[in-house]
């Protein structure tokens, strides 16, 4: 039963052949027994969960459920829920009851989702190995001398290990790719706006989006048709009809014309990771689909130009930690000033403190022109870069990742080439454009990730185009070992 | 690009931030590192591209200057370190 895909779930709590309240406690069973060795969990909400499970089980009985009603699932821990701790990963928020639901959680909640607990997850979502958490460090379930990538390591670490079949993560540069091509699952990064963001814990305004992690397209599609949608609280928010994401699946992908950047398989690609990239092309050429060779030029400048705009808008948005209002506090302040420096010293970790320095850099008098201004100019490159493609072709496919999971440890003392290991993934934020990443086969018995890379609220294509090569191929069903 | 002890300094104090002497020689390594990075930005002419501050050029959505939501003041303020009579406690300010 822990194996299933929420759709298979689906199916079964209708047929009555267990309920929710089994299911919530298998799982919950099961989170139990592994999160001391994984450490995805920060939270597990045991006595909501099941209460939330008694409910859905009236629901289903009375013949009013929807299509999640009774489905456990897991949270990162950037979505506010109310009256729940909600950490983000960080000592600032160890202390921090929620005292609102976010847009989207509510969205679960009202389907009748069940919530199991609150994902493990970098802090304030700023890394891409889930070391930087102030909880500590998650385990890859393939191999648990590595990372599950991040920043929604916990979620991907969750699902992976079948603790919960399926979860909520967020992507700033990559954050939900970059784990689910390193845990072998199906992740979805939305266009900017398509999910609301009201209630999630802002890094990157501009840049952060909320998407599901799965073990299937099907299943994320299921989970887009919760999320999606406009929500006046959130000022970015798009006002666009939602598309039943589920509808269009089993459409054919004959003729569908994929762009190959030629910038996304050079220099500092694993060859490993190449020819599994290379067998998941040949199969949708094998499933009718027509490839091209395509140029990004600006790809290169990417990482640069994120690591401007990002811990910009990092260092405004935390600046709302003072100390005051919520929050860790240090004991003993002398006055105002040694209140807020050392709430925020003690508070933050060293990843989020860099990111915070870097952005008041940058933003600070005398610097703004020559790097906040030049970033948004090169983004807007970045972004016609896509533009032109996408002229071309429907989709652009690659690696997600230049490597598989690396070792825990291997990269946490070097920001630099932490940073560099989301080079196929940022610029995609950098544009706003939607993406996934889709288990394409293994290196030496770790996963790698295809990423598929679609034009602007191309969602229902990008999920189908998933679904035909899920069809195909059964690299998204790999359990790992321990796991099964 | 490279930055000393002076602008860490001058910039955990902007930023708001208390660090240790011991471990501004990291963040002088470290910075320098990361802006060493944003430095490739430079080498691209971008004299006629238009800033993108948005991914999708929205503009700021208005509505009506309505109330939409009820005082939460208790609520909120159960999540403060220190507060009295509905008002939030720091350290004096004023003499």
């Amino acid at each position: 039963m822990h194996t299933k895909t929420i759709s298979q779930l689906s199916a079964v709590l209708r047929s009555g052949e267990v309920s929710s309240v089994e299911l919530t406690s298998l799982f919950l069973d099961r989170i139990k027994q592994h999160n001391l060795a994984l450490n995805c969990f920060i939270s597990i909400t045991e006595a909501q969960a099941l209460e939330a499970a008694a409910a859905a089980d009236q629901r289903l009985k009375a013949g009013n459920a929807a299509p999640l009603t009774g489905v456990p699932i897991a949270h990162k821990d950037i979505f506010c829920t109310e009256g729940v701790k909600t950490t983000c990963g960080s000592k600032m928020l160890d202390n921090f009851i929620a005292p609102y639901e976010s847009t989207c959680t509510a969205k679960f909640r009202d389907a009748g989702a069940v919530m199991l607990g609150k994902t493990n997850m970098d802090e304030f979502a700023m890394g891409s190995s889930n070391e930087t958490s102030y909880f500590g460090a998650v385990k890859n379930p393939w191999d648990q001398g590595r990372v599950p990538g991040g920043s929604s390591g916990g979620s991907v670490s969750a699902v992976a290990a079948r603790l919960a079949p399926a979860a909520t993560g967020t992507d700033t540069g990559g954050s939900i790719r970059q784990p689910a091509a390193l845990c072998g699952l199906t992740g979805l990064k939305p266009t900017y706006g398509r999910v609301s963001r009201f209630g999630m814990i802002a890094f990157a305004s501009s840049l952060d989006q909320a998407g599901p992690v799965t073990y299937s397209a099907e299943d994320a599609a299921l989970m887009m048709n919760v999320m999606a949608g406009f929500d006046e609280r959130d000022s970015t928010s798009v006002a666009r009809e939602v598309p039943d994401y589920s509808a269009n699946l089993e459409n054919g992908i004959e003729g569908l014309k994929i762009g190959l950047p030629k910038e996304y398989f050079g220099e500092g690609l694993d060859g490993n990771i190449a020819r599994v990239i290379d067998a998941a092309i040949k199969e949708y050429e094998a499933l009718g689909a027509v490839v091209k060779e395509i140029s990004l030029p600006n790809t290169g400048l990417a990482v640069p130009t994120y690591y401007v705009v990002a811990p910009a808008e990092c260092s405004t948005n935390l600046s709302r930690f003072d100390g005051v209002r919520f929050g860790h506090r240090c004991d003993d302040p002398q006055d105002l000033f040694d209140l807020y420096t050392r709430s925020r010293g003690e508070g933050f970790g060293l990843e989020v403190k860099r990111r915070i320095m870097i952005g008041t850099y940058v933003l600070s008098a005398g610097y703004y022109d020559a790097y906040y201004l030049k970033a948004q100019k090169i983004r807007r490159l970045i972004s016609d870069d896509f533009r032109a493609a996408f002229e071309k072709v429907d989709v652009i496919m690659g690696p997600t990742t230049p490597s598989t999971a690396f070792k825990l440890g291997e990269k946490a003392d070097d920001p630099v080439t932490m940073y560099l290991s989301d080079i196929y993934t940022i610029a995609v934020n950098m544009a706003g454009l939607p993406a996934a990443s889709i288990p394409a086969g293994f290196v030496d018995g770790l996963p790698v990730g295809l990423q598929v890379i679609g034009n602007y609220f191309d969602e229902s294509r990008l999920l189908n185009v998933a679904h035909k090569y899920q069809q195909a191929t059964d690299w998204h069903l790999q359990v790992p070992k321990e796991f099964q | 690009m490279s930055v000393d002890r002076s602008d860490i300094t001058k910039v955990a104090r902007l930023a708001r931030l208390k660090i240790d002497e011991a471990d501004v020689p990291q963040y002088v390594d470290n910075l320098s590192n990361i802006l060493g990075l944003v430095e490739q930005m430079s080498a691209v002419n971008t004299d006629d591209v238009v800033p993108m501050a948005h991914p999708l050029d929205a503009a700021q959505r208005l509505r009506a200057d309505e109330v939409s939501d009820t005082n939460q003041r208790d609520k909120f303020q159960a999540l403060a370190p220190q507060v009295e009579s509905g008002l939030y406690l720091v350290p004096k300010v004023i003499e």
